[in-house]
């Protein structure tokens, strides 16, 4: 360890937190989305409950050094239970002035800055138009800065490696992370690990990963710049067994799961798109699970061939994001005709078109529920949190099996990419959701239904005897035959209708958190989850008579939605689009409901919600959303300080 | 990969115990509401009659089509089958087929279906090698909707969506086939009925993505389509019948054939300025720039090839990606989901 640090004559004391939040930002190619990762893995895995959120650019590598190619990465842990990444950071960790400008704004006076101030040469302060130096020129005095020349400490840690400066810059992220180790005493083997496995056949690169970690660190130690270091404990979770993970990757473990408990294969078919592509990532390696993975030539190819493995007897399934899904359209209905199992995932992101594709937001809810010809009803779930992706996959397919039915599973870029710790199931804790393919001749007919269920029978080729065609055109009841009869199209409408409204008596009824009745009920769907709990637990704790509601089914709603929603004096639906499950709630139950919408690619903060549920508890009604109708575009530097584009990711 | 349900079929194993069937085993109750006179009715009774050909039980045979007048036939054919939606069937199929590797699948199609909106799915299904046999009724319109411009209609066209003529180039189905890598591809004519049989039949025993284009007339909106080459009367000096190993000879005498000048295929008549059997070319299924100029001769500045085109061994899609996972079991063993939900940093609160 070579620093020029002098010794430490004082240890720095200690101070215990409850919960502290970090955001890592730098450059795409700064390692932020690792670093975040490593950070949060640590967290995890000592105890902590963690939530993250990354946020990175679409852009792979934009130039290096602007704004646009800023990629954070901010992660909250605690020694209680938490259920957002935070509203803001407590630290920031800027790699460069460019990650410094985008994300300022966000931290809160007298918040840490630890700042790579090597990085501020004059170069790079012009990319991003900074006419000082921010850290000398004393616009930062309200925060707290710790000014750290991490490249240069860096690069003489790494002396005698013999590697290039480019190999030994791409390791400073590993010596923030380990300053930030020290900060938090934070045990560095999981990450030693981490490198030791990740660089195997390249062990001066692991090598030089370990010294710029351990470089940090011990600079952290043998510095006087910091007095205190903080102790966040282990939080209470419930009891059981833990892993760190993401949405995408809960969701992919709930499907292949699925399929084990099913006793069927799983062919996945899939065109790559964010933030969806990942789950298709991660099944592509359970080869050894039975899964088949098909990169499909586009999105309508992708969801055909699935419909083509579940009419062969497999559990066919595809995944998108909205403008996928739009042109999945009309195979979808081609599944809801002919009555096969099928899941649909949506991995919801930000605007119409191409909009912001890594931005979060979560307005394909009523495209997924109307977005078809005619009335083609299908099932839809939602997951609350990444942790939930794992219960509602199963959920998915345990609805498609039982009814019959393709279902459509919402999640968004949020939900897709945060993390959190989730509690492993035990296998045998799961639910059986197996289904018998018909066999039997006597008395079969295609679209004979299950009185219960309503479903078809699932009489896959292969079946001697029960040889049938089905297709895209109106079916008449029961025989399957070809029909235009009047009377029957009607009459298989109103069945295709009623069977899905009947899957409402089987699924568990719509749970309130707080009073069963009082002023207002805060009603929510989908990743806003943790915002809206947060802000009801604060506001509960003032002592208003508030409670909250979260759906995890959309279609059809929980049978005792309309008796929940009727025992409070008024109801808020906060949702990151511009008012679609209140405009079904206010449809269906009646209900003058207020919405908070609020469509900035990003999730909901705590603080905003419960000012809002405050201002509807004082009496606020619904506020018309004016947009000022501009004349001409703003002057650039204007914008982008106003509007910090997004933070991105680096490898 | 995990035991599975997904019905009993075990293909061409189960054979030896099968009764013998005939083309009525082939037959569905379904009426048949194609127009009198279409072309469509002998591709059905070429189809049927095949069937028993293969040696598959009728329940592990599965027909999908898409829509267009083609798009009924499975509901005529007493297997499996299902009707999709406009140019999707190759997808389905696909997925199908990788779910299924035990059945035997037909994709029956149309000229509009197959190029124009299904174009994408045809050219990625034969590139993928999927095991299925692609029949494509080529009539040169739009028949279901009633007589618009289809991809394969003439230069200058006219139709009720195009009263001045089309201004769109009509497109080489057999082209786009081998442009697409597919591993068979032929053409056969809804009269020519032994000649169909043999062709879906040579099909039906391909392994992998067999496309077969059937030159059909609509009677209604395009009568006549095909008729300057295969009407009784002229189609033995109009069309070239292929068969591999062959010299390549036409003509209701034999004495007309196709040879190279050059890099270019010419007519020539044998016993005319010394031309003998000799020079003319050999059908080689096999060979790229044969099935290239093949593909792309018509008439009527060629005969139009009619038979087996290309014919070329290679691995099945799904054959593959079965193959991966038989790899992927056997070196890793049986996927355990309760090591794979604890996999990775894990701990555990008391």
């Amino acid at each position: 360890m070579t620093t020029e640090a002098p010794p430490r004559h004082e240890q720095p004391s200690e101070k215990q937190l409850e919960r502290v939040t970090i955001r890592f930002a730098g450059d795409s190619g700064d390692g932020m989305q690792l670093t975040g990762t490593q950070f949060t893995r640590t967290a995890a895995a000592f105890g902590n409950d963690i939530s993250t959120l990354p946020d990175f650019p679409a852009e792979i590598r934009a130039p290096a050094g602007s704004l646009p190619g800023v990629s954070g990465f901010q992660l909250s842990f605690s020694s209680t239970e938490i259920y957002t990444p935070g509203d803001a950071p407590d630290v920031l960790v800027a790699m460069n002035p460019a990650a410094l400008k985008a994300n300022l704004g966000e931290l809160p006076a007298g918040g840490a800055l630890i700042v790579n101030e090597d990085a501020f040469t004059a170069q790079n302060l012009q990319k991003v138009s900074y006419a000082a130096n921010p850290l000398t020129d004393g616009s930062l005095k309200q925060w707290n800065v710790f000014a750290v020349p991490i490249s240069t400490l860096n690069s003489r840690a790494l002396e005698g490696l013999g590697l290039t400066n480019k190999q030994v810059d791409l390791t400073k992220n590993f010596f923030a992370l380990g300053l930030m180790f020290w900060l938090y005493e934070r045990d560095m083997a999981g990450t030693t690990k981490w490198i030791d496995d990740k660089f195997s056949k390249r062990p001066e690169i692991a090598e030089a990963n370990k010294r710029a970690l351990k470089a940090g660190y011990n600079f952290g130690e043998t510095t006087e710049i910091f007095h205190e270091r903080y102790i966040v404990p282990p939080a209470k979770l419930s009891p059981g067994h833990y892993r760190n993970i993401t949405g995408n990757e809960a969701t992919a473990l709930g499907f292949v799961a699925a399929s084990k408990l099913a006793g069927r294969d799983l062919f996945y078919g899939s065109y790559p798109i964010t933030p969806a592509s990942d789950i298709l990532h991660q099944l592509a390696g359970y080869k050894n699970f039975g899964v088949k993975t098909f990169q499909a030539e586009d999105e309508i190819a992708a969801i055909g061939a699935a419909i083509g493995a579940s009419y062969g007897g497999a559990m066919g399934m595809t995944a998108s994001s909205g403008p996928g899904i739009a042109l999945k359209s009309e195979a979808l209905g081609l599944a809801i005709m002919v009555e096969l199992p099928l899941v649909v995932v949506d991995v919801q992101r930000a605007g119409p078109s191409t909009g912001m594709p890594t931005k979060n937001e979560q307005a394909d809810l009523l495209q997924v529920l109307y977005g078809r010809n005619s009335d083609s009803p299908v099932p839809v779930v939602a997951p609350a949190t990444p942790a939930e992706c794992f219960t509602l996959a199963v959920e998915a397919w345990r609805l498609a099996l039982k009814y019959m039915t393709p279902v459509v599973y919402l999640s968004d870029a949020f939900l897709a990419t945060g993390a959190e710790p989730w509690r492993i199931p035990d296998f045998e804790d799961l639910p059986s959701i197996a289904v018998a393919n018909r066999t039997e001749r006597e008395g079969f007919w295609p679209y004979l239904r299950d009185e219960a269920t309503l479903a078809r029978p699932w009489a896959v080729p292969g079946t001697p005897g029960l040889e049938h065609r089905i297709g895209g055109l109106e079916k008449a009841d029961i025989s399957g035959n070809v029909s235009y009869d009047p009377d029957n199209h009607h009459r298989m409408q109103l069945l295709r209708q009623a069977k899905i409204a009947g899957i409402a008596n089987d699924i568990p009824p719509l749970d309130v958190f707080g009073p069963a009745e009082g002023d207002l009920l805060v009603l929510g769907w989908g990743s806003t989850y943790g915002a809206i709990r947060s802000a009801v637990e604060r506001l509960q704790g003032k002592g208003a008579s508030i409670a909250h509601a979260h759906m995890r089914y959309l279609n059809p709603f929980p049978a005792n939605t309309g008796d929940v929603l009727k025992a409070y004096k008024r109801v808020l639906i906060p949702e990151v689009n511009l008012g679609q499950l209140s405009m079904l709630i206010r449809a269906r139950y009646l209900i003058d409901a207020v919405g908070y919408n609020r469509v900035r690619g990003k999730p909901f903060r705590i603080a905003e919600l419960e000012a809002e549920a405050e201002r509807v508890l004082a009496g606020g009604g619904n506020l018309a959303q004016r947009v000022e109708v501009r004349m001409a575009a703003p002057r650039p530097a204007a914008a982008a300080v106003a509007d910090p584009p997004a933070t991105g990711d680096g490898g | 990969m995990t035991e599975t349900i997904n019905g009993a079929g075990n293909g061409k194993g189960a054979a030896a115990e099968l009764p013998v069937l005939t083309r009525k085993d082939f037959v569905s109750d379904q009426e048949v509401r194609w127009c009198p006179g279409c072309g469509d009715y002998s591709i059905l009774a070429q189809t049927q009659k095949v069937m028993p050909d293969f040696g598959y039980p009728k329940e592990n045979i599965v027909f999908i089509s898409g829509i267009g007048c083609s798009g009924r036939l499975p509901y005529y054919m007493n297997t499996y089958g299902f009707h999709t939606i406009h140019g999707r069937a190759p997808a389905i199929a696909t997925g199908l087929k990788a779910a299924r590797p035990d059945l035997m699948v037909w994709v029956i199609t149309g000229d509009g279906d197959a190029l124009s909106i299904g174009g994408n799915h045809l050219i990625h299904s034969l590139r993928r090698n999927v095991d299925v046999r692609i029949v494509m009724f080529n009539n040169r319109i739009y028949g279901l909707t009633k007589g618009q411009a289809s991809p394969t209609s003439e230069l200058g066209k006219i139709t009720k969506s195009s009263p001045y003529g089309t201004v769109d180039f009509p497109v080489s189905p057999l082209a786009i086939a081998l442009a697409a890598e597919a591993t068979f591809i032929a053409r056969s004519v809804d009269t020519f009925t032994e000649h169909m049989q043999q062709t879906l039949n040579a099909a039906g025993h391909h392994r992998g993505a067999a496309f077969v284009e059937v030159l059909q007339n609509c009677n209604i909106f395009n009568d006549g389509a095909h008729r300057e080459f295969t009407d009784r009367e002229v189609r033995e000096d109009r069309t070239l019948m292929l068969e591999h190993g062959k010299p390549m000879i036409f003509g209701k005498d034999r004495d007309k054939g196709l040879r190279l000048n050059g890099h270019l295929p010419e007519v020539v008549t044998i016993g005319q300025n010394g031309v003998t059997e000799a020079d003319l070319l050999v059908h080689d299924e096999t060979d790229a720039l044969i099935s290239f100029m093949l593909s792309h001769i018509y008439w009527p500045e060629f005969p139009v090839p009619v038979g087996v085109i290309r014919r070329i061994a290679r691995p099945t899609h799904d054959q593959m990606l079965n193959d991966q996972l038989a790899q992927a079991t056997a070196a890793r063993g049986a996927g355990d989901l309760k090591k794979l939900l604890n996999a990775g940093e894990t701990w555990t609160v008391e």
